[in-house]
């Protein structure tokens, strides 16, 4: 039983995230349809299914990459006013982007700027927020660096000569840095080699864990979810076919479609 | 109205043309720092000569205006020759090369050092119009950027000199932001001139004829360098004086004098150099006033 899970479930505090009916449809092939969830603060809820299911669209609504065409996405602000991210004008979508949201593409060059310093790639976002004392974000870049195990003799070196492990752990350390409530991820361990991701995902864990930020993580391999997520939703066609905690749904899978998913990774 | 020599109309431009960018100056000086987009019109002579400049001069010069012509502070080069004559023939107007006489001044690279007066127009000529260019490449995601001031990316550029060299090292169109709002490119002039446009009693404007913007500063606007609280903004200095003038406040051009590796840093607003050794300043290298050639 995930202990964490519990607490926040039972906390009486409204959501951070309330999704209800979201849709997508890409002309007339279905990406994902009538989604609906809750997240707390501090909550981290996987998204599993197999390739194509709807994973990606989904995570993509949610952070504003791609328009959602039916549905709401209600956020509760650092303020605690809540309102629909679908409705929201521009400049406040981006400024939430920019802020108490944060997103981790799954292919770090996507969200990394490849022609600055790694220093910089960190000290960006709080530019953004104002920062303007360079010793300071110098600082915070070090520091940050270190917390995501890249040696900060690294730190004016510019991110296109780093290996993928390091690009994504930098990815990760600009994301933070200004301590967003919400993060978004997708595959933040797909295509880097099972020795790194394994040190990787102890990284995110730590680091979601000390923040307390709420997380979507889009995953199609199971023992990362197992890792990471407190909840899990499973995905197929574009549905949400089961949503529990994540042992329950591991341990016990109800779903049919679940239960394949979960023999065919013990197979293996 | 028809200018003496030639069958164009005054001073070159339509009346409707000139009314279309007189719409955009106007524009420009509501919202300071704004990049207003305008129709440009095909000049006869070729972008890097400064078409947005002359544009702009052209739309608000009048017939009893005295007009003054800069290229990197000098009056004398073949583009500021050129744009003189330009509208000398096509506006019949007084020309001069003296700050302070003149009522509308074009300008590439440099500000005068003189102080310019509320009876004055500053015109620049603007290459690269857009300070958020290095970073994006999309128009369509700059003029958001400027929308929402999201500009962050400015001091990312300003953070990646000091990591590598110390220090900001960018020294030419030092952007600024302008009335605490929009960040503005100031053309190719040093940083030295960067304080000039703080408050200046004269109007500034901008064209560029490439990428047919026009901005402004109006009058006593608030014009700030970007920089970091612990690397402030600084301008360009020198340990020593104009070889001609003395001058020690004036921005020096590096000039090569024989063919054996000779040089002196001189004055680079020719007009300012040539009223102080009229007025009896005189540095190391100068003959006494009137006998040397510049
Ligand atoms: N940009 C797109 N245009 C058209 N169809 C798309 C696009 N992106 C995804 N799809 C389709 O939507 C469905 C869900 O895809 P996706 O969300 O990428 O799934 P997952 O991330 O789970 O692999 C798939 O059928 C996919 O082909
Ligand atoms: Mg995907």
């Amino acid at each position: 039983m995930n202990l964490v899970a519990t607490a926040a479930v039972l906390d009486d505090d409204p959501p951070l995230l309330s999704v209800r009916g979201l849709g997508k449809s890409y002309g007339g092939a279905l990406g994902c349809r009538a989604v609906s969830f809750d997240l707390w603060p501090g909550e981290v809820l996987g998204i599993v299914g197999e390739s194509g299911s709807g994973k990606s669209t989904l995570l993509n609504c949610l952070s504003g990459q791609v328009a959602a065409d039916a549905g709401e996405i209600l956020y509760r602000d650092r303020m605690g006013a809540t309102a629909d991210f679908l409705t929201l004008p521009e400049p406040k979508r981006r400024a939430l982007l920019r802020g108490e949201w944060g997103l981790v593409h799954q292919n770090p060059r996507d969200g990394l700027r490849l022609r600055v310093s790694a220093g910089a790639n960190i000290g960006e976002r709080l530019m953004a927020q104002g920062a303007r004392h360079y010793g300071d974000i110098r600082a915070e870049a070090t520091g940050w660096l270190s917390r995501v195990e890249i040696d900060t003799a690294r730190t004016d070196d510019l991110p296109i000569r780093f290996s993928g492990g390091m690009q994504q752990r930098l990815q990760i350390a600009r994301t933070l840095v200004t301590g967003p409530r919400l993060v978004f991820m997708d595959e933040p361990t797909g295509g880097l080699d099972v020795s790194v991701q394994a040190r990787l995902l102890d990284l995110i864990r730590g680091l979601v864990d000390e923040l307390g930020a709420a997380c979507v993580i889009v995953t199609h391999d199971l023992a990362v979810a197992r890792l990471l997520a407190h909840r899990l939703m499973v995905m197929k066609g574009g549905e949400v076919v089961e949503a529990g905690l994540t042992d329950q749904v591991l341990d016990d899978p109800h779903h049919p479609y679940t239960q394949l998913l979960v023999s065919s990774v013990l197979q293996v | 109205m028809n200018a003496p020599d030639t069958g164009y109309n005054f001073a070159y431009l339509d009346e409707q043309t000139k009314r279309m960018i007189r719409r955009a100056i106007l524009k420009a000086v509501a919202v300071p720092g704004y990049q207003v987009p305008f129709a440009g019109r095909e000049m006869p002579l070729p972008y890097g000569w400064g078409t947005g400049g002359i544009q702009v001069t052209a739309a608000v010069i009048g017939a009893d205006d005295t007009l003054k012509v800069i290229d990197q502070g000098a009056d004398d080069t073949t583009n500021a020759v050129s744009i003189r004559r330009f509208f000398q023939r096509t506006a019949g107007v007084a020309t001069t090369t003296e700050t302070e006489k003149a009522t509308l001044i074009q300008t590439r690279h440099r500000i005068p050092e003189a102080r310019l007066g509320e009876h004055q127009i500053l015109v620049y000529q603007v290459p690269i119009p857009e300070p958020l260019r290095w970073m994006e490449a999309r128009e369509s995601e700059t003029r958001k950027m400027h929308a929402l001031a999201e500009y962050g990316v400015m001091h990312v550029r300003l953070y990646e000199d000091i990591a590598h060299m110390g220090r900001i090292v960018k020294s030419y169109d030092y952007p600024v932001r302008v009335n605490g709002r929009y960040i503005m490119a100031p053309s190719p002039i040093p940083k030295f001139d960067n304080p000039k446009m703080d408050r200046m009693p004269a109007l500034q404007l901008f064209g560029a004829g490439r990428e047919k913007r026009i901005y402004a500063v109006p009058p006593y606007t608030r014009v700030e360098s970007l920089d970091f609280e612990d690397h402030p903004f600084e301008i360009q200095t020198w340990s020593e004086g104009c070889a001609l003038c003395g001058a020690t406040d004036s921005y020096l051009d590096e000039v090569v004098t024989d063919d054996r590796g000779g040089r002196m840093m001189v004055c680079s607003d020719t007009d300012h150099c040539d009223k102080r050794r009229a007025a009896g300043h005189s540095g190391p290298m100068a003959a006494p006033y009137g006998e040397t050639p510049r």
